[in-house]
């Protein structure tokens, strides 16, 4: 090979980097090593983590620990699927190709609009990728955004502003839910898009519609993040007017994997197709008149548009998707329904249960489906770690996020928790209040009155 | 319809909702084991919705055949070679996957306490050490998810860096080589691109680059090599040039397979770095991602980092050392995304850097530079050597650029017709028409992980149909034969689009 280049070491090829700037030591990390040995290494550290086998985790706030199907890694880990890049050689892509056609089908019919993307990366980012299209459809600056939102998506709604030039006022919540008359008060004629969550971040099932109205009539878009899991049974928001449907995809078919990789689901009205964000897949057909399906509307993207594009997006979330697409096609349509009444039913018995301890009560009133808050009496930390201890990760501490409730804690449920794990739940809860001090260290249950 | 259609041509495309019969069923749910009131009873009737979404209703054997024979319309590295400019195919070891697989990662809750989650954090920790090694930069945040997050990230840290520092720039250069994502980040940061030209060697036009430069410029954002695959000998005076007017300089880290363990970006004058993931540390590509694009950072941008950053503290409190998220953060620019980043990608990547070592590494970029130099140097004999010449005829680092512009001019084949009659040889085309700057582009990165073997018989089969072409064009103009599907009408799915399975 060397001759044929003409050279005498493969080093003499590096000789084009500028004698100073090559590094001429050997990086400063360790050998390399056997496959068993890195096997070892990351298992022994993977032990080093309580996962969702070792603890039984009520933890959700936007990432959930629901049972994928054994046919989700058969199929996504097929060579096929793993290993391709993004189909620029339709010919040869139309396996990919398809299951993004079929995935934006599927969102397009959980969210109830005609359009749907291919996919962007994550829920949060897809929120401050909705913001960027609002002010190009709108030539407004200012977005109006519920405090229901994911403080994550709101956090990155303010980091992208920062660059492409945003206003965020936040609206607060009252009685769980956004307030009302609140949010029309926030909305002028500046405003280029409202932000609502369902359920909302603290597990309220939101009135989409009654809240959206102010945002028509000023002409903002609505633009509502969904927990794609509760469409089986939650009114979807093409339903209530919104113009932009997103949200985080982990649900569906992807694990925890600690935050990621998992994906965003985007879909709008037609009117808004040639401004949205990332791939979308097409039906088209081959010469020969074959059906096939090629990447549609690329003007729209970066790596013909350049600085035009509608957005940067390259590498997107494709075998996320495609996860997403095989355990929605598994649960089917009356397999998807069931699973939303099934977290809605256990959720609801959850949250009577828990309400029945001693030193807990309700954050909130307002329906809830998967998810709900409540409020300890004792601190919640020293309450998170006893429950720790007995194997349990009870819930998510919402202080850090909502200064104003030091006292909330949001537990989520999937079909993996069980009603036994729910009842350890309550008794683990009870007697962690009790050893911390709390109401209940002469007894863990309220009598029957003072439930509800 | 031509008589010889293949298998495969013959199984025409059905998507999985016409394959759906009422009634039938895959999942099997769990009994919910609590009272199961009406719906209505727990949440007002009109937030409920009435009619299901129509997803398909199959049953399992179908659903894996159908997903199964999708997959057989696929080409990917694992079936054969795959040379696309930029993307950097190399092998993706299935060591990976076990390990990102383990419950101890794959059923890790973000929200876990970080004290209950240090084997993640130490893995986080130890990938951004290895990061900043390999960039020669002090500073890794692993949070952007991709490279094109990555590039965004670096224009806010810059627009926060010189917000800091009381000033307001507006403008961001690029040349003209530069990917499509780099102008499409400026425009989301809130910048104005300013185009840089490329001299006759492929790099930066020194005298145009000093024409641009002045107090407005916030940013250069550079790839080196660059996209011709050419390493730019000026950079110390471009980096010079760009500090003294008080500008960043972001390096787009697509093609830092070229240079792992033999220059560093860092020690170039790079202030911020972006990696893929995906592309030199071995994520599998997955048919467009998942992927992810951590940051590198001097000192000086440090303090601007998204949050929260992973940080390894010391004994105290009665605790050894260990890791945590660190959200106290006053100068950040906030988060990009939720939770830490892409973990599962992190894993992978740093079993990945674990595998190769420091050596492994180094010579992981030595043989990509080699078998890219090899490919070119079969390329220049023969028919390609006149048809397909080199855009610019020097040695390469890992790719290379040829321009189809004879092929075109003189066999009347376009570099599209070569792509696609490649399809039929059974090897992925190279990134084609692109970078805009070549006429009739074919961009070629070979990577470290083929064989001798694999690059001649590539050089072969491009021989072959330039010699095919000389006999009769109209069999690279009509190809490819022997796809799924033949060439399809891309003009009519954006015209016309047809972006979802009609149910009614």
């Amino acid at each position: 090979m060397l001759a044929a280049i003409g050279v005498e070491s493969a080093a003499d090829l590096f000789e084009q980097v500028p004698e100073p700037l090559r590094l001429g030591r050997a990086l400063d990390l360790p050998a390399g090593m056997s496959e068993a040995d890195v096997f070892e290494r990351l298992s022994a550290l993977a032990a080093r983590n309580a996962d969702a086998e070792e603890e039984v985790c009520f933890l959700g706030a936007g990432m959930y620990d629901h049972y994928v199907p054994a046919i989700v890694d058969a199929i996504t880990q097929r060579s096929e699927f793993l290993t391709p890049y993004t189909p620029y050689q339709p010919e040869i892509s139309q396996g990919g190709l398809q299951a993004m056609f079929e995935f934006q089908t599927a969102m397009s019919e959980l969210t109830a609009l005609p359009v749907a993307t291919a996919g962007l990366y994550e829920g949060p980012s897809s929120v401050a990728s909705a913001g960027y299209l609002a002010i190009g459809a709108t030539g407004r600056r200012r977005f109006v955004v519920s405090r229901g939102v994911h403080p994550h998506s709101r956090e990155t709604l303010s980091t992208y502003g920062s660059g492409y030039g945003a206003e965020v006022v936040e609206v607060g919540l009252e009685g769980g839910l956004t307030d009302p008359a609140a949010l029309a008060a926030a909305i002028d004629e500046e405003t280029a898009a409202v932000f609502l969550q369902n359920p909302n971040f603290l597990g309220a099932v939101e009135d989409v519609e009654a809240l959206g109205a102010a945002a028509r009539q000023s002409g903002a878009l609505l633009i509502v993040a969904v927990d794609p899991m509760t469409l089986g049974v939650l009114r979807p928001p093409g339903e209530c007017g919104a113009d932009i449907a997103l949200g985080e995809g982990q649900p569906l078919g992807n694990r925890l994997d600690f935050g990621g990789p998992s994906f965003a689901f985007f879909c709008g009205t037609e009117e808004l197709l040639r401004r949205m964000p990332g791939r979308i897949a097409g039906e088209t057909e081959d010469v020969d008149g074959r059906r096939g399906f090629v990447l549609a509307l690329q003007t729209r993207e970066q790596h013909i548009r350049r600085e035009k594009a509608t957005h940067n997006i390259c590498t997107a979330q494709a075998l996320n998707a495609l996860a997403a697409m095989v355990h929605l096609a598994w649960l089917g349509r009356q397999g998807f329904r069931e699973l939303g009444e099934l977290l809605a039913r256990r959720t609801a018995y959850a949250r009577e249960r828990l309400a029945a301890v001693e030193g807990v009560e309700l954050l909130h009133e307002a329906p809830v489906v998967r998810e709900f808050a409540v409020r300890l009496d004792v601190p919640v930390d020293a309450v998170l770690e006893r429950c720790a201890e007995r194997g349990m990760a009870a819930g998510y501490a919402l202080e850090r996020d909502y200064p104003e409730h030091p006292d909330g804690l949001l537990v989520a449920i999937t079909e993996r928790r069980t009603r036994e794990q729910i009842d350890a739940l309550a008794e683990t809860l009870g007697a962690a209040i009790a050893a911390s001090g709390g109401p209940a260290s002469h007894s863990q249950a309220k009598s029957p009155q003072e439930v509800r | 319809m031509p008589a010889s259609e293949t298998p495969m041509q013959r199984e025409r495309a059905v998507t999985i909702f016409e394959r759906s019969k009422p009634g039938r069923r895959a999942a099997v749910l769990p009994q919910a084991g609590v009272p199961e009131p009406p719906l209505e009873e727990l949440i007002p009737a009109r937030l409920l919705r009435e009619d299901p979404p129509r997803l398909p209703e199959v049953a399992e054997p179908e659903i894996v055949r159908h997903y199964n024979r999708l997959s057989r319309r696929n080409f990917d590295l694992d079936t054969g070679f795959y040379p696309l400019g930029s993307c950097t195919m190399k092998h993706n070891p299935r060591l990976n996957e076990r390990v990102a697989a383990l419950p101890g990662h794959a059923r890790l809750h973000p929200a876990q306490d970080p004290r209950r989650a240090q084997g993640a954090l130490e893995v986080m920790w130890l990938l951004q050490c290895s990061l900043a090694e390999i960039c020669g930069l002090p500073h890794v945040s692993l949070q952007p998810s991709a490279g094109s997050h990555g590039e965004l990230a670096g224009l806010l840290l810059t627009r926060a860096y010189h917000a800091d520092r009381g000033e307001r720039r507006t403008k961001v250069l690029a040349p003209d080589t530069a990917h499509g994502t780099n102008p499409a980040s400026v425009t989301m940061a809130g910048y104005e691109v300013v185009k840089v030209a490329t001299n006759e060697h492929g790099g930066v036009e020194m005298d145009d680059l000093r024409e641009k430069v002045s107090e407005e410029v916030a940013c250069l954002m550079l790839t080196n090599p660059n996209t011709l695959g050419l390493f730019d000998e000026n950079i110390a005076e471009i980096a010079a040039l760009i500090h003294e007017a008080g500008g960043t300089l972001y390096y787009d880290g697509a093609n830092l397979n070229a240079v792992m363990g033999h220059s560093r970006p860092g020690d170039m004058g790079f202030d911020i770095v972006h990696v893929n993931l995906h592309k030199s540390f071995s994520q599998p590509h997955g048919g467009g991602g998942p992927g992810a694009g951590p940051i590198a950072v001097s000192e000086r941008i440090e303090p601007f980092l998204p949050r929260p950053q992973v940080v390894k503290r010391g004994e105290g409190n009665g605790r050894g050392p260990h890791y945590d998220l660190d959200f106290e953060r006053p100068k950040s620019i906030g988060r990009l995304r939720g939770f830490q980043g892409n973990f599962g990608v992190f894993i992978r990547s740093y079993a990945y850097i674990l595998s190769l070592g420091a050596d492994g590494l180094a010579e992981a970029s030595e043989t990509a530079v080699l078998n890219a130099n090899y490919l070119k140097a079969r390329l220049a004999e023969g028919r390609a050597g006149s048809r397909l010449p080199i855009a610019f005829d020097r040695h390469c680092m890992h790719e290379f650029v040829l321009s189809g512009k004879p092929m075109k001019k003189e066999l009347g084949l376009a570099t599209l017709d070569l792509a696609k009659r490649l399809l039929d040889f059974g090897f992925h085309p190279p990134t084609v028409y692109f970078p805009l700057l070549v006429e009739e582009a074919l961009m070629v990165e070979p990577t470290e992980t083929e064989t001798k073997e694999s690059l001649d018989a590539f050089a072969d089969a491009i021989e072959d149909i330039l010699a095919e072409a000389e006999e009769d064009r109209e069999l690279a103009k009509q190809a490819p034969y022997t796809t799924p599907v033949r060439r399809l009408d891309e003009v009519k799915a954006t015209r016309h689009p047809v972006l979802r399975q009609s149910l009614d």
